[in-house]
C-alpha cells in the first residue's frame, strides 16, 4: 500500500510536469504574437484583495478612455492589456517585467498602492520605460526614477488646502486620524506643519493600524482631546466604516468639525455612507460632481458603460493616464521610444475633467486644481460639492525641497 | 515486524538512490529556460515558492507541526538579505546565509513555545508570532522601510560573476541551483537517524519517548531547520526581486504556501514543488483570462480536488502514465515504502 | 473609562455571536471551517438588501438574516460539509478555504465590491448618558441582545433534549447512533444553527465593522483566536474568551495607540503558552 501511495505521488509529479509543459507552450505563443504598429500599454492595478475597487475603476476608465477616443494614436495602434497584480508587490514586479521584456509594452500604467509602484520605479529606469502612476499618492515615489509620472494625486498636495482652509476658518486645535501607512504619515505631517506654521495646534496624532475593524478607542480619544477638529485620511473603502461609527459616538454633535482628504469621502462609496456624510468639508482633486461640461459628458458615459458605477479619483487618474499617453504619442508622432515619450510628457497640460491639469517639467508629477468640498444631498443622491478652489497646486513635498 | 524492518531497510537505502524522475525533473526544469526564456521571472518566483513550501514539509510532512504562520521566517529572512543588501552587504551568498541565520534563531526561540498542544494551538501560536512579526515590521519604519518597503538594495552579482539581468535568467538559475541544494540537503535530513526519528515522534510521541526520542529536542531541531529553509526562501525573494515590503509578512503568504503544500501532497519533498508549479501557474494563467475573477476557479479547483480526493486524482493519474509509459518501470523494487 | 469598557464589551459581544457557531463546528464536530464567515456575509448582505432595497425595518430583518444563513448553512451541510466530518483536518482547510474564495469571487461578480451599508433605525443612533459614561444605544442593543443569545445557546445546550443528543452525538457518534440517536441530523440541525448565528452577527456587525465581499478572510483571522483563546469544549469559553479580546483590544488602541495593535496576538500568543488548550478545557481527552 505505502509504495502505491508513493509511487503515484511520483507519477502525479511527472504528470504535473508534463501540464506545466503544456501550460507554458500556451502561454509562450499568447507572448509571441505581437505586431510592430502596435503599441501597447500595460495596466497593472490589484483587482482582488482589499484595494480590489481601486483596479476596477482604474480598468473601467481605461477602457472607456479607448472606447471614446478611439485604438488609434498617430497612425498605431493601441492595445491595453490589463494584470492583477492583488497587491503583492513582487507579483507586481514580475508582471512589469513580462509586460515589458514579452509583451514589449512602451507604457506601464496603474500601481494601487505606493509599495508596488516603488518595487516598479528601478525597473522602469534600467529598461526607459515610462511609468505613468494612476493611483498611489505618496508623494516621493516620482523622485524614485527620472521615468516615473502621476496622473493621481499626492497627500500633501490635499492636506496642505485642507489646513490651510482650516485656519482661515476658526480651527485652531486639532487632532489627526490617519492610517497607519506611508500616504497616512504624510497626509498626517504635511497637515500638522500647516497647522502649526500657521498659530495653531495639534493635539495629537493617532495611527490607525490599517487592518483595524473597530475605530471606537481612537474615536473616543479624539472625544476625549475635545479638539475644534478632526483631520482625517483613510483609505477609501474605510471611510464608511469609519463615518458611522464617528456619528455613532456622537462625535458629530459634540462640537468637533470633522475634515478630512477626499479619500473619506470617496464618491464610489458616498452614497453607501448615506447621510452621516452630509456637511462634512474635505479637500482633493475630484469630485464626480465637478461642474463642467466634460465631466458631465464622462460622469454620463462611465455610469453607462458600468452598470451605474459612480466613477471616483481612481478612475479619474487612469483617465488622464491614458490621456496623458495618447497626447505624447501625438507629439510623438506615433514614436514609443521611452526618452522620447518622457520628453513629450513633461510639461504636458490639458483639460481633463477634474479641470485644468499639467505634469510639472521638473517633478513629473502633476499639478492641479485643489477643491474645497462639503458632502451636500442634490436630486436625492450624496455628492460632494465644490466651493472653493486652490488653482495649480503644485506637491507640497518637492516645493519644499528647493 | 519483519516487513517493517525490510520497509526501514529500504528507506535508508534510498537515501543513496536517486530516481530516474528525478534526474528528467531536474534536466527538464533547466530545459525550461531556453525553451520558455520569457517566463525566467515565473520560473523563478515558482522555484522561491516551492523553497518556501519544501521548508513547511519538512514541519508539516516529517513532523506533524502545522503552521499557519510561516511567512514569519520568510518574512525575516527577506528582510535580513535586504538589510544587508542595503548596508553594502549586497554578496548573495552571505546574504541567504545571514537569512538563514536569522530565521533559524527566530525558530529556535519560538519552537519551545510549540512543544505543547493541539494542532490548532500550533496554528494559532505560529499565526500570532507571524502577525506580530508583521506589525512590528510595520512599527520600526525607520529600519524596515514600513509600508512603503525597503528601498535601496543594492544586489552584487551571485558570486561576483552573474548579474542580475531583466529577463529573469540569472535570477531562475540561481533560484533553482539553491533549490536543488537544499533538497538534497533536505533528503538527507529526513532519511538519516535523525529523520526517521522524527517520524516516530509524529507517529506517536508517547512510544517513541519510551524508546529514549526525546521529542522535544527532535521538534526544536527541525523546526530551526525549517525556518532557516524558510529564510533562505525568503532571501532569494528579496534578492531576486530586489525588494521587500510588508507583504513579505503577511498572512495571506503563509496561507498560500499552506495550500500549495497541501496541493503538491504532503510528507515526501517533491510535493511542495509540484504544487508550487500548479498553483503558479494556474494563477497565472486564470489571472490572465480573468484578472477579476481568478480567485473564483481556484476555488473551484480547490474544492473539487478535496471533494474527488488528490488520492483518487494521484490514481488516475498514475493510470494515465501506466497507459503511456512502458509497464516494467512502474514497480521497481527499491522505490517501496516512504511516507 | 466607563465608555471604554462599554465599547470593549459590544465588541466582544460581537465577536461571541459570529464565532459562537465555529467553536460549535470546530470544538464539537471536530471540523475545521474555515468558510465560516462566508456566512456572516450572507447575514450581512440580506439585511442590508432588505433594508435598503425593500425597506424593511431592521428588527426584522435580524430573524430572517439568520434564517437566511441558517437555511444556507443546512444546504451547504447536506450538500458539500457532511462528506468531510471524517476526512483529515487539512483537506477540511483545503476544501474551505476554496468555498471562502468561491465566495468572495462570486459576490464581487454578482453584487460588486463596494461596501454595503445597513440603515438603523433613528432609536438605535442616538447616544445615552450612563454611568458617568457616554455610550451608544445600538452598542447597548448588541449587549443586551447577545447576552440573551449566549445564555440561551447554553440553555440549549445544557438543558435541552436536544444538547444531551448533541453532547452524545460528539463524544461517541457510534454508541450516540446505537442508542437511536439521528447523528446525522444533530449535526445538521448545530450546523445550521452555528451559521444562523454567524448570519445574524453578520447583519449586527455590518455597521460597526463593514460588510464588503472581502468579510470572510478579513475576520477568518479573529474567528480563529476567538475560538482558540476560548477552547473547544463549550460555549462558554468562547463567550468569555470574545469579552477579553473585545476589552483587551479597544482598551490596548486606547490607552497605548502606539502598540494596540500588538494587544490582541500577544494575549493570544499569552493565553495559549499558559493553557495551550485554551482558557477552558474540558474534562478528559481529546
Amino acid at each position: 500500500m505505502k509504495s502505491v501511495r508513493s509511487l503515484s505521488r511520483r507519477l502525479f509529479g511527472s504528470l504535473a510536469l508534463s501540464t506545466t509543459l503544456g501550460l507554458t507552450t500556451a502561454l509562450g505563443l499568447i507572448g509571441a504574437s505581437a505586431a510592430q504598429d502596435t503599441i501597447k500599454i500595460g495596466l497593472i492595478v490589484p483587482m482582488t484583495g482589499p484595494s480590489a475597487s481601486t483596479g476596477r475603476q482604474q480598468e473601467a476608465a481605461a477602457k472607456l478612455f479607448i472606447q471614446q477616443n478611439g485604438t488609434t494614436v498617430a497612425g498605431k495602434k493601441i492595445e491595453l492589456i490589463v494584470k492583477d497584480d492583488t497587491g503583492a508587490p513582487d507579483t507586481t514586479k514580475r508582471l512589469a517585467q513580462e509586460l515589458i521584456v514579452n509583451d514589449k509594452a512602451s507604457v506601464l500604467l496603474g500601481f494601487g498602492l505606493t509599495p508596488l509602484a516603488l518595487a516598479v520605479a528601478p525597473l522602469s529606469t534600467q529598461a526607459k520605460v515610462p511609468q505613468i502612476v494612476t493611483a498611489a499618492a505618496t508623494a516621493m515615489i516620482t523622485e524614485q526614477s527620472p521615468f516615473i509620472f502621476r496622473t493621481s494625486f499626492t497627500l500633501p498636495q490635499a492636506s496642505v488646502p485642507m489646513a490651510e482652509w482650516g485656519l482661515k476658518n476658526g480651527i485652531k486645535k486639532v487632532v489627526t486620524l490617519v492610517s497607519d501607512y506611508g500616504p497616512g504619515l504624510d497626509a498626517e505631517k504635511w497637515f500638522s506643519d500647516t497647522i502649526t506654521k500657521g498659530g495653531g495646534t495639534v493635539v495629537e496624532n493617532l495611527r490607525v493600524p490599517l487592518r483595524n475593524p473597530d475605530f471606537a478607542p481612537f474615536l473616543q480619544r479624539v472625544k476625549d482631546a475635545s479638539p475644534d477638529a478632526v483631520f482625517v485620511f483613510v483609505p477609501s473603502g474605510f471611510g464608511a466604516t469609519f463615518m458611522k461609527q464617528f456619528s455613532e459616538r456622537g462625535l458629530d454633535k459634540s462640537g468637533i468639525k470633522l475634515i478630512a482628504t477626499g479619500d473619506v469621502t470617496d464618491d464610489d462609496l458616498l452614497q453607501e455612507i448615506g447621510d452621516v456624510s452630509l456637511g462634512v468639508v474635505n479637500t482633493h482633486h475630484y469630485s464626480a460632481s465637478h461642474n463642467s461640461p466634460e465631466n458631465k459628458a464622462f460622469v454620463e458615459a462611465f455610469k453607462k458603460a458600468n452598470n451605474g458605477m459612480r466613477p471616483n479619483f481612481m478612475a479619474v487618474g487612469a483617465y488622464d493616464g491614458m490621456a496623458l499617453v495618447y497626447k505624447a504619442l501625438e507629439k510623438t508622432k506615433g514614436n514609443a521610444d521611452g526618452e522620447t515619450l518622457v520628453a513629450a510628457m513633461k510639461g504636458m497640460s490639458w483639460t481633463s475633467v477634474r479641470g485644468p491639469v499639467s505634469i510639472d517639467p521638473e517633478t513629473r508629477d502633476i499639478i492641479q486644481n485643489i477643491y474645497v468640498r462639503k458632502v451636500e444631498k442634490v436630486n436625492g443622491e450624496l455628492y460632494n460639492q465644490e466651493f472653493a478652489t486652490i488653482e495649480a497646486v503644485k506637491d507640497p513635498f518637492k516645493a519644499a525641497k528647493k | 515486524m519483519t516487513h517493517s524492518v525490510e520497509n526501514a531497510m529500504a528507506m535508508m537505502t534510498r537515501t543513496t538512490r536517486w530516481s530516474h524522475w528525478e534526474t528528467l525533473f531536474w534536466l527538464a526544469s533547466l530545459a525550461l529556460l531556453p525553451l520558455f526564456p520569457n517566463k525566467a521571472l515565473l520560473f523563478s518566483q515558482i522555484a522561491i515558492m516551492g523553497l518556501f513550501a519544501l521548508s513547511l514539509d519538512l514541519i508539516l510532512g516529517y513532523a506533524g507541526i502545522v503552521s499557519l504562520g510561516h511567512a514569519a521566517f520568510f518574512g525575516v529572512g527577506a528582510y535580513v538579505a535586504g538589510l544587508m543588501a542595503k548596508h553594502g552587504w549586497g554578496d548573495p551568498t552571505l546574504g541567504l546565509l545571514a537569512a538563514a541565520s536569522g530565521a533559524a534563531l527566530i525558530g529556535f526561540v519560538t519552537s519551545f513555545l510549540l512543544l505543547r498542544g493541539s494542532d490548532l494551538t500550533r496554528l494559532m501560536v505560529t499565526l500570532g508570532i507571524a502577525l506580530m512579526l508583521f506589525e512590528a515590521a510595520n512599527r520600526f519604519a525607520s529600519i524596515t522601510g514600513g509600508a512603503d518597503g525597503l528601498q535601496g538594495m543594492m544586489v552584487k552579482p551571485v558570486l561576483g560573476l552573474f548579474s542580475f539581468d531583466l529577463f529573469g535568467k540569472t535570477a531562475y538559475l540561481y533560484s533553482l541551483t539553491i533549490l536543488f541544494l537544499l533538497l538534497i540537503l533536505a533528503r538527507r535530513i529526513v532519511y538519516s537517524p535523525f529523520g526517521l526519528s522524527l517520524r516516530a515522534v509524529k507517529a506517536n510521541s508517547l512510544r517513541a519517548g519510551a524508546i529514549g526520542i526525546s521529542s522535544a529536542t527532535r521538534l526544536v531541531a527541525i523546526y530551526t531547520i525549517s525556518a532557516a529553509y524558510a529564510g533562505v526562501a525568503g532571501a532569494l525573494s528579496a534578492q531576486t526581486t530586489q525588494l521587500v515590503s510588508l507583504d513579505v509578512l503577511d498572512f495571506h503568504r503563509s496561507a498560500d504556501v499552506m495550500l500549495v503544500l497541501v496541493i503538491g501532497g504532503v510528507g515526501w519533498l517533491y510535493g511542495g514543488i509540484i504544487g508550487a508549479i500548479i498553483f503558479s501557474l494556474m494563477q497565472d494563467w486564470l489571472a490572465g483570462i480573468t484578472p477579476q475573477y481568478w480567485e473564483f476557479w481556484i476555488g473551484l479547483v480547490l474544492v473539487v480536488l478535496v471533494l474527488v480526493g488528490h488520492g483518487r486524482l494521484q490514481s488516475y493519474a498514475r493510470m494515465l502514465i501506466h497507459a503511456i509509459t512502458h509497464k516494467g518501470r512502474v514497480a521497481h523494487p527499491d522505490q517501496r515504502g516512504t511516507s | 473609562m466607563v465608555t471604554i469598557l462599554f465599547d470593549g464589551i459590544a465588541y466582544g459581544m460581537l465577536l461571541f455571536v459570529l464565532a459562537c457557531g465555529l467553536t460549535v463546528t470546530m470544538g464539537l464536530m471536530n471540523f475545521i471551517n474555515l468558510s465560516h464567515g462566508a456566512f456572516a456575509l450572507a447575514g450581512g448582505y440580506v439585511t442590508a438588501a432588505l433594508t435598503q432595497k425593500a425597506g424593511l425595518p431592521f428588527l426584522l430583518c435580524l430573524p430572517l438574516a439568520f434564517l437566511f444563513s441558517a437555511v444556507l448553512g443546512m444546504l451547504a451541510e447536506k450538500l458539500l460539509y457532511r462528506r468531510l466530518y471524517q476526512r483529515s483536518h487539512l483537506d477540511q482547510v483545503l476544501f474551505t478555504i476554496g468555498i471562502v474564495f468561491m465566495t468572495v469571487a462570486a459576490v464581487d461578480y454578482l453584487i460588486g465590491s463596494q461596501q454595503q451599508s445597513i440603515h438603523l433605525p433613528a432609536w438605535l443612533r442616538v447616544r445615552l448618558d450612563l454611568l458617568g459614561g457616554s455610550i451608544g444605544v445600538y452598542r447597548l442593543f448588541i449587549i443586551v441582545l447577545c447576552g440573551i443569545l449566549a445564555l440561551a445557546i447554553q440553555w440549549l445546550l445544557s438543558h435541552t433534549r436536544f444538547g444531551s443528543q448533541l453532547r452524545a452525538s460528539v463524544d461517541d457518534p457510534r454508541v450516540a447512533r446505537g442508542l437511536g440517536i439521528p447523528v446525522n441530523q444533530v449535526f445538521a440541525v448545530t450546523f445550521a444553527l452555528g451559521c444562523g448565528l454567524a448570519g445574524l452577527g453578520g447583519a449586527l456587525g455590518a455597521d460597526l465593522l463593514g460588510m464588503d465581499p472581502t468579510f470572510p478572510i478579513k475576520f477568518m483571522i479573529y474567528f480563529l483566536i476567538v475560538v482558540t483563546v476560548g477552547g473547544t469544549s463549550g460555549i462558554m469559553g468562547t463567550f468569555f474568551a470574545a469579552l477579553l479580546l473585545g476589552i483587551a483590544d479597544v482598551a490596548g488602541k486606547y490607552y497605548v495607540p502606539q502598540i494596540g495593535a500588538f494587544v490582541i496576538y500577544a494575549l493570544m500568543v499569552a493565553v495559549l503558552i499558559l493553557r495551550p488548550q485554551g482558557l477552558f478545557t474540558r474534562g478528559g481527552s481529546r
